[in-house]
């Protein structure tokens, strides 16, 4: 059947599964959006910022597992896809970015609205494509998902001439994808496999550092099974969290630069560490060649280039988690670390590290603490990034998979709200949070428009310190409290929601938390809650940067009593 | 630190060598040489750089630069026993009465005169760096106008092909069926 460029495309996009693509139109992908309405199974949202349709396609292929899709038009609304596809990239999720080029005779012209972007994306881009024949886009479009979705995921970008959208030709589905070199490996070597449970069996303070491969490849009963099998504590890296049951007993917390302390002294003392699906980032390790003096390391991933990238590993293992840990699994001896485990247990209760003193002051964490208890079991939460992100990573003990949506590698401000709205889109009967730093929130606000428009119940929790809250604490503990311009001029976040059309709340006692939460959780559209915290509050604990784990600062003690009798938030 | 000769053989594609200059350029590689051509598999070229660095670096680039899809095969032969040359052309100012000095240095380092003018000549010399590199010296009092290289071509000693691949699959994976679409799909360099 004959059909042109931008038909092939959307046919292609259909045939992948794809239900939702994040976009905005522009001059050069016209024809892309003139097809639309002959796919009305593919459903567009009209974003009011790229870069917040590759954050929220990013977010959706999260919580997902599909391939996140986004249009964008040539020049400017490809380079503000920039930000977002650099964020998929560092944090290995699946994107196909399909963008407009200007029409193939002006391609090198400098013509309007032209800009390189297979040039500019090179280096944060898994592939990326110029198409210059229509014969060419169906097979490229499923190369593309194939090549975003498999092995370790990543952002894939197709750039499409404008008059190749509107050429024709015969559309033919590539029912099979090879490549000559591109190959992933899933089942790892089993000659590894085997040393690596001998060095499970042999060790006898092991610990397993679970990161984001866990959550990609679903391996969560996998990895639950070897932690019991051989009782190995686990630590989840941030973007591990939810990979492994926040309440299982086996289950310690985040490691690194603002991890539980506990973690940090235990990393030390390890005879044997698992790194499965981690990639061992410098705010994991610390100073690396302090990092985990006495343990022989395994290292277990999908990307062959990740071993020994950071680490010298014992046992490397190239594979997908699920199906290494399927094979290893059996080969694990039964086992019981009782005395580690306690050893542990000890660093806990000496160092509770999260502990939230019972003042009368709004204490940020003492929020996130209260919105995690309130809100259903099967809620998700997104974060922005900062010191906001780390006390929700520090305080998340959820059960949820995929439950924990931030932006890890590459630290987007502003990832928050398009990231929410990914996700309530994915997820429209759950719960979803929004965790918002002040500094963040503003980066992307304008997508409240298009949250209101779709009416997602989205609840955003403006963690509200008047300042760029981490620049701030870096610049008071490591540069002599020599606060520059991290104090921000605040809207009045309530008049602003509502100008968008919703709710919005302001908190500024410690009295009217809960009950805000509690109205919010009730408000069956999207609500905004403006909490107005101590603005002077640090995150603890935290490792300076450039210092070894065993370097870190713990929460400094303090006299008033613990705000709550948690089993995780031990008093001292 | 150390000199690396790695080869690759690489899809020939628009965009590949931007790929490539790029995994090294952020790792903060300089590449000291880099030369490309086709190879024997239609559609492949085989690229052979030099670097310098230490084993744990050079191999992690490599280890990135597998990952470019484009990038069939790739080893770092600097271990193995390798023959290597590199090709030169040299302009050297030469009037009638230096020609013969000149052409006695060609013979002893078994190069070519490939042009004479009346005040210059061009030679070609093919050989290792350090060839090279001498018979530039034994040029250079004469003055030299120009000097051009090649860079580094290598491949492996013996019967071992570390990037070789079977060419009859390569056939197979052809990006389309041939016939449809004439245009080339990757970034522009």
């Amino acid at each position: 059947m004959k059909m042109t460029g931008a038909q092939i495309v959307m046919e292609c996009l259909a045939r992948e599964g794809v239900e939702h693509i994040f976009g905005y139109p522009g001059g050069a992908n016209l024809p892309l959006y003139d097809t639309l309405p002959q796919y009305p199974q593919v459903r567009h949202i009209l974003v009011r910022h790229e870069q917040a349709a590759a954050h929220a396609a990013d977010a959706y292929a999260r919580v997902t597992g599909k391939a996140g899709v986004c249009f964008a038009t040539s020049g400017p609304g490809a380079t503000n896809l920039v930000t977002g596809i650099a964020n998929a990239w560092m944090d290995s999720v699946p994107l196909v970015c399909i963008t407009g080029a200007v029409a193939t005779w002006l391609i090198g012209r400098d013509g309007f609205q032209e800009a390189d972007i297979t040039g500019i994306t090179v280096p944060i881009t898994k592939q990326n494509y110029l198409v210059l024949d229509v014969n060419d886009i169906a097979y490229t479009m499923r190369e593309a998902f194939h090549i975003a979705t498999t092995g370790r995921p990543g952002p894939v970008l197709v750039d499409i001439p404008r008059d190749i959208q509107q050429e024709s030709a015969e559309f033919h589905w590539p029912e099979k994808i090879e490549l000559l070199n591109y190959r992933p490996v899933t089942k790892g070597h089993p000659s590894q496999i085997k040393k690596a449970a001998q060095l499970i069996d042999e060790a006898e303070r092991p610990l397993i550092l679970a990161g984001h491969g866990v959550v990609i490849s679903h391996a969560y009963d996998e990895l639950r099974e070897l932690a019991e099998r051989a009782h190995i504590p686990v630590i989840c890296t941030l973007l591990g969290l939810g990979g492994f049951p926040g309440s299982h007993e086996l289950f310690m917390g985040m490691p690194g630069m603002h991890g539980m302390y506990w973690n940090n002294i235990a990393i030390g003392e390890a005879d044997l560490i698992m790194g499965i699906g981690m990639r061992f980032d410098d705010r994991v390790t610390g100073r690396l060649k302090d990092f985990a003096p006495h343990a022989k390391i395994i290292h277990i991933d999908v990307d062959p280039a990740e071993i020994g990238k950071n680490v010298k590993t014992a046992v490397p293992i190239v594979g997908d988690v699920k199906h290494v840990l399927q094979a290893m699994n059996p080969l694990v001896q039964p086992a019981r670390h009782d005395a580690w485990y306690q050893r542990i247990m000890q660093l806990r209760q000496e160092h509770p590290s999260i502990t939230i003193p019972k003042v009368d002051k709004v204490l940020p964490q003492y929020v996130i603490k209260k919105v995690y208890e309130m809100s259903p079991p099967d809620t998700y939460y997104v974060t922005g990034v900062g010191q906001h992100q780390m006390w929700a990573a520090q305080f998340y003990w959820g059960d949820n998979p995929a439950g924990f949506v931030t932006s890890g590698g590459l630290g987007t401000m502003g990832f928050e709200v398009p990231a929410a709205m990914g996700v309530q889109f994915a997820k429209p009967k759950h719960t979803v949070w929004s965790f918002c730093g002040d500094g963040g929130f503003q980066m992307n606000v304008q997508e409240l428009a298009t949250i209101v428009e779709h009416e997602l119940p989205i609840k955003f929790a403006i963690i509200n310190n008047g300042h760029l809250g981490m620049v701030r604490q870096w610049q008071h503990l490591y540069y002599a409290d020599n606060l520059q311009s991290v104090r921000l001029f605040q809207p009045d976040y309530v008049k602003l929601a509502e100008a968008y059309g919703m709710a919005g709340m302001r908190v500024t006692d410690k009295l009217e938390v809960e009950s805000a939460i509690e109205k919010a959780l009730r408000h069956p559209g999207p609500v905004l809650i403006d909490f107005e915290v101590e603005q002077h509050e640090d995150t603890f604990p935290a490792m300076p940067p450039g210092a070894a784990l065993s370097e870190t600062v713990d929460l400094p003690r303090f006299d008033a009593e613990p705000e709550f009798e948690h089993e995780k938030v031990r008093s001292r | 630190m150390s000199k690396h000769t790695i080869v690759a053989l690489v899809q020939n594609r628009p965009g590949v060598l931007n790929r490539i200059a790029s995994k090294w350029r952020q790792r903060g590689f300089n590449i000291e040489s880099l030369t490309v051509g086709h190879s024997e598999v239609a559609g492949l070229s085989r690229m052979t750089f030099t670097v310098d660095g230490t084993t744990t670096d050079v191999d992690q680039v490599t280890k990135q630069m597998y990952k470019i899809i484009e990038v069939v095969k790739i080893a770092d032969l600097t271990e193995h026993n390798i023959v290597y040359r590199e090709l030169a052309l040299v302009k050297v100012s030469a009037t009638a009465q230096q020609r013969s000095a000149i052409i006695e240095i060609v013979d002893i380092f078994r190069a070519k005169i490939l042009d004479v003018a009346a005040d210059s000549v061009i030679i070609e010399v093919t050989g290792t760096e350090d060839k090279i590199d001498a018979i530039f010296e034994l040029f250079r009092p004469y003055g030299i106008k120009e000097l051009v290289r090649t860079g580094r071509v290598a491949m492996a000693r013996g019967g071992g092909t570390p990037t070789s691949v079977d060419g009859s699959k390569v056939e197979q994976h052809r990006y389309r069926p041939a016939g449809e679409g004439k245009a080339k799909v990757g970034s522009l360099i």
